[in-house]
C-alpha cells in the first residue's frame, strides 16, 4: 500500500450506528461542514491504522438511492463522483431484511462495498442469530460483525476494508432479477445504454436502466441534460413498459423493483443466514416502554413534562454561564470606557462590537444547553415519539410532528428564544415543513419580548397581568400555527412529506456522541452568524449615532453644562443630576437627529393608523438589535438615560403620562412587537438555515402582517373606547 | 382471512401486506421501508388522536398517517 490515504465513505440507514462508528474511528478529527446551498451536513474525518492514512466521509442516513431527500441524492452523488476507494456500508444486525435494502443498491451500482454488520450484542438479545459467513457468501462481499458503542470488531472491520480497497478486481455490478417483463424491458434499456455509452462514466448500464425504472427524477434530469436524444428514447421503452404492466397487472415498475429486492433479501436469508429463537412479535424493552410513553392518556402527560424540563434545562441551568458570558463583556466595555477617549471610537467599540460580538456569544451558553438537551431526546430516540404523537395536531397546519421541538424552544413556553429555536429545525427532514417551521417559529415570544410585554402589560393593565401574558402566549401559538398554514397553502404549497418513519428502539445515548454532537453544532453557529452580525451591528449603532448633532446644538449642550458646572460648584450631588439631565437631553436630541430617528419620523404618517409616533418607531428599529432594546431605546428617546430591561417601571409610568399612549396604543404595541421582523441575530440564522431570500421574506412578511394587526387593533379599540 | 384498507385494522390486529396501490414518492417511501406485498405486519398502536399509526414491520417499529395506511391493502388474520 502506498502513502496516498485511501478514502473511504460510510453509508448505511438512519439509526444504524453509523454515526456511533465514525466517532469511534475518528474521535475529535473530524469536520463538520454542508453540501454547498442545503442543511445536509458533511462529516468527514481521518485515521490511521496499519500503517494507512484513511479518509473518510460519513454520508447522511438514507433507506434507499432514489432521489427522495436531499440526502440520498447527497449520498449518490458522492458514491458516484468521489468514487471512495471503499464503501463501508453499516447494517443494523437487529434489523437486517430492511437494513439489506440499501445493501442490494451498493452491489448493483457495483461499489467496492463491505458490510459493517453492527448491534450483534442488541441481536443476541433478541435471540436472533446470524450466519455472517454464509451471508457474506451469498452476498459476495465481506462482512465484518462489530458493536459499534463498544468499538468492537472495528479493528478487523477497517483492516478487511484496506484490502478491499487495496484489490485491483474490480466489482461487479450484481444482477437481482426483476421478473420477466421488467427484465425483458431492462435488456432493451442496457443495449440502448451501451450503444451510446449514456452516463457510463458515472454509474453502470445496469443501474441506470433500473433508476429509469423506477422513474428516478434526479436521473431523468441527468440523463436529458447529458444526451436527450438517448434520454428520450430510454423514456419510451420506460413508458411502453409502464404502460403494459398496469393494463396487465396494475402495478407500477418501481413497485415491481422493490418487490424484488425484498425478494432478493429474503432468498437469501432464507437459506439459513437468519434464524429467530423468539417469535418476532415479542414485546422488547423497547416496545414497554413505549407502552407508557405513547400512551394514549399517559404518553401527552409525560411529553408535556419532558418537554418542560427540557425547557427548565436549557433556559434555567444556562443561566449562570449566560451571566459569565454578561459579565465578560461587561467587564470589556468597561475597560473600554475608561481607556479609550470619548468620541466615535470609543462609542462604536463599545455599542456597536462589543454588543454585537456579546449578542452572538452571550447566545452561546443557550444554543449548548439546547442542543445537548436536544441531542439526548434525539440519541435515546424520544424525539421521534414526539413527532408521532404531536403529528395530527401539526399536519393539520401543513407542518410535521417533528415542528414541536422548535416551536417550544422559540418561546411556545414564554421565555424561549427564536435563534437556537431556527437551529432546532435541522431536527426535521421534510423540505417544505422544515421552512414553514423555520419562518413561523419567531412569532412565539422569546425571551427578549417578554420584559417589553411586561413592561407595556404592567403599566397599562395593573390587574391581571398573569391572565393578558398567558393571553399573549396562547395568541402567539395561535398565529404562528395560522401563518404557518397559510404560507403551505401559498408560497411553500406543496404535498405533505410522508411521515413514513422509523420508531427507533429506546437508546442510552453515549457520553461521547453527546458532546461531539452539541459542540459541532454550537461551533457552527459561533462561525456562520458571528461575521455577518458584527458587520450588521456595526450599522445599526452607525444609524443610530449618524450624522450626530450639528455643531451649533452641541455647543449648546456643553455650555449648559459649563454654566451649571459653575453655579452648582460647592453642590457635588445636585451638579452630578443636573449634568446626568443635560448628557440625557443631549442623547435624546442625538437620537432624533440620527438616521434611525429620520426613519422614525419618516414613517411616523403610515406608523400613525397603529398609533405610534415617532419615538415609538424608533424603539421598533432598534428592536431588530435584540427585542429587548425596545426598551432601552424607548428610555433615550424620553430622555430617561439608560434603562435596564429589569428595572423598567419609571418608563412604565412615564409612558402612562405621555399623551401619545394609552390601552389600546399599548395592545397595538404588544401585537406589533410580538409579530414583527424577527430580530437579526434570528434573520442572520434564517439565512444560514435556508438562503437571504427567506431571510428577507421573514422580514418583511412579519412587519407587514404585524402592522396590519396593529392597525386593525387600534383602529376598532379606538373606535370603541 | 379478508383484505381490508390498513386504516381500518384494529390495535394488535396482525396481517399479511397484499398490496401497495400507489406510486411516486410516497409509494416508494412505504416500500424502501420494507412494506411490501407479502410482509407480516401488527398493530402496535395509535398516537393520541388517533394518527399516525405505528406498526410492527420485520422486528422494528414504523409509522405512518391514515391517509397513508389507505393505499395499503391487508390480508387481516381474522382472530387477531
Amino acid at each position: 500500500m502506498g502513502n496516498k490515504p485511501i478514502t473511504m465513505a460510510l453509508a448505511g440507514n438512519p439509526n444504524a450506528g453509523k454515526t456511533t462508528l465514525f466517532n469511534h474511528l475518528t474521535g475529535a478529527r473530524q469536520h463538520v461542514g454542508n453540501y454547498p446551498g442545503i442543511t445536509v451536513d458533511h462529516k468527514e474525518g481521518s485515521f490511521h491504522q496499519d500503517g494507512q492514512q484513511i479518509s473518510i466521509t460519513d454520508l447522511p442516513g438514507t433507506y434507499s438511492l432514489t432521489a427522495y431527500s436531499v440526502e440520498e441524492v447527497v449520498s449518490r452523488d458522492f458514491l458516484t463522483t468521489a468514487k471512495p476507494d471503499v464503501v463501508v456500508n453499516i447494517v443494523d444486525a437487529s434489523n437486517l431484511e430492511r437494513n439489506l435494502y440499501l445493501s442490494t443498491q451498493f452491489l448493483e451500482m457495483g461499489l467496492p462495498v463491505i458490510i459493517a454488520l453492527n448491534m450483534m450484542d442488541v441481536a443476541k438479545d433478541r435471540g436472533i442469530e446470524i450466519r455472517v459467513e454464509k451471508l457474506s457468501e451469498l452476498l459476495e462481499i465481506p462482512i465484518v460483525p462489530i458493536i459499534a458503542r463498544s468499538g468492537k470488531g472495528t479493528k478487523e472491520l477497517i483492516s478487511q476494508a484496506l484490502e478491499v480497497a487495496a484489490s485491483s478486481k474490480t466489482m461487479e455490478p450484481r444482477d437481482i432479477s426483476y421478473g420477466e417483463d421488467l427484465d425483458e424491458s431492462l435488456m432493451e434499456l442496457i443495449a440502448t445504454i451501451e450503444q451510446t455509452s449514456f452516463l457510463s462514466s458515472a454509474y453502470p448500464a445496469r443501474f441506470t436502466a433500473i433508476k429509469y425504472l423506477e422513474h428516478d427524477d434526479e436521473m431523468l434530469r441527468k440523463g436529458q441534460a447529458a444526451a436527450p436524444e438517448t434520454a428520450r428514447k430510454l423514456e419510451e421503452i420506460v413508458s411502453k413498459t409502464s404502460d403494459h404492466l398496469q393494463a396487465t397487472m396494475d402495478v407500477y415498475p418501481e413497485a415491481i423493483i422493490a418487490d424484488h429486492r425484498y425478494g432478493f433479501i429474503k432468498a437469501i436469508l432464507r437459506q439459513g443466514v437468519l434464524t429467530h429463537k423468539f417469535d418476532t412479535d415479542r414485546l422488547y424493552t423497547s416496545d414497554k416502554i413505549d407502552k407508557v410513553l405513547t400512551n394514549r392518556l399517559l404518553g401527552p402527560v409525560i411529553m408535556l413534562a419532558i418537554l418542560f424540563g427540557l425547557y427548565q434545562f436549557t433556559f434555567s441551568w444556562s443561566e449562570l454561564p449566560v451571566s459569565w458570558m454578561e459579565a465578560l463583556f461587561g467587564w470589556l466595555g468597561g475597560v473600554v470606557e475608561n481607556t479609550l477617549p470619548d468620541g466615535l471610537l470609543k462609542s462604536m467599540i463599545i455599542s456597536g462590537v462589543i454588543d454585537g460580538v456579546g449578542g452572538v456569544l452571550g447566545f452561546v451558553p443557550l444554543i449548548m444547553f439546547m442542543f445537548f438537551g436536544i441531542a439526548v431526546l434525539e440519541d435515546s430516540g424520544y424525539l421521534a415519539r414526539v413527532a408521532f404523537m404531536m403529528d395530527r395536531v401539526f399536519h393539520f397546519f401543513g407542518l410535521h410532528g417533528s415542528s414541536v421541538m422548535p416551536f417550544i424552544v422559540s418561546g411556545g413556553i414564554a421565555g424561549g428564544c427564536a435563534v437556537p429555536g431556527v437551529m432546532a429545525t435541522r431536527t426535521l427532514r421534510s423540505p417544505k415543513e422544515r421552512m414553514a417551521t423555520l419562518l413561523t417559529v419567531p412569532f412565539m415570544n422569546c425571551g427578549a419580548k417578554v420584559p417589553v410585554l411586561v413592561l407595556l402589560i404592567g403599566a397599562f393593565f395593573t390587574e391581571h397581568k398573569a391572565l393578558y401574558m398567558f393571553l399573549f402566549t396562547m395568541l402567539a401559538w395561535l398565529v404562528a400555527l395560522v401563518a404557518a398554514k397559510f404560507l403551505r397553502m401559498t408560497v411553500l404549497r406543496g404535498e405533505a412529506t410522508p411521515f413514513v418513519m422509523e420508531l427507533p428502539p429506546y437508546r442510552f445515548p453515549t457520553f461521547r456522541g453527546l458532546v461531539i454532537h452539541t459542540w459541532e453544532r454550537t461551533w457552527q453557529y459561533i462561525k456562520k452568524a458571528g461575521t455577518v452580525i458584527l458587520g450588521i451591528s456595526i450599522l445599526l449603532w452607525a444609524s443610530m449615532t449618524f450624522p450626530g448633532l450639528p455643531q451649533s446644538e452641541q455647543d449648546l449642550y456643553e455650555s449648559q453644562r459649563l454654566e451649571i458646572t459653575e453655579t452648582l460648584a460647592k453642590q457635588t450631588e445636585k451638579l452630578q443630576d443636573a449634568l446626568t439631565g443635560i448628557n440625557q437631553e443631549e442623547s435624546a436630541a442625538t437620537l432624533r437627529n440620527s438616521i434611525a430617528g429620520k426613519v422614525g419620523l419618516f414613517f411616523e404618517p403610515v406608523s400613525s393608523y397603529a398609533g405610534f409616533d415617532w419615538r415609538t418607531n424608533i424603539a421598533m428599529l432598534g428592536g431588530f438589535a435584540a427585542k429587548e432594546v425596545i426598551i432601552s431605546t424607548l428610555g433615550t428617546v424620553y430622555s430617561m438615560g439608560v434603562i435596564e430591561a429589569d428595572k423598567a417601571s419609571s418608563l412604565g409610568d412615564r409612558l402612562v403620562k405621555d399623551p401619545h399612549w394609552n390601552a389600546v396604543v399599548a395592545v397595538s404595541a404588544l401585537i406589533f412587537i410580538m409579530f414583527y421582523a424577527p430580530c437579526f441575530v434570528t434573520v442572520v440564522c434564517i439565512a444560514k438555515e435556508s438562503s437571504w431570500k427567506w431571510a428577507l421574506f421573514s422580514m418583511t412578511f412579519n412587519t407587514i402582517f404585524a402592522f396590519i394587526a396593529s392597525v386593525l387593533v387600534f383602529q376598532l379599540g379606538s373606535m370603541f373606547s | 382471512m379478508s383484505e381490508i384498507n390498513l386504516r381500518k385494522m384494529k390495535e394488535k390486529q396482525t396481517g399479511t401486506i397484499k398490496s401497495v396501490k400507489i406510486g411516486g414518492v410516497l409509494g416508494r417511501r412505504i416500500r424502501e421501508m420494507g412494506l411490501v406485498p407479502g410482509t407480516d405486519i401488527t398493530i402496535q398502536g395509535r398516537a393520541p388522536l388517533y394518527d399516525p399509526v405505528a406498526l410492527r414491520v420485520m422486528g422494528g417499529t414504523l409509522t405512518l398517517r391514515n391517509n397513508e395506511a389507505d393505499h395499503i391493502i391487508v390480508e387481516v388474520n381474522v382472530e387477531g
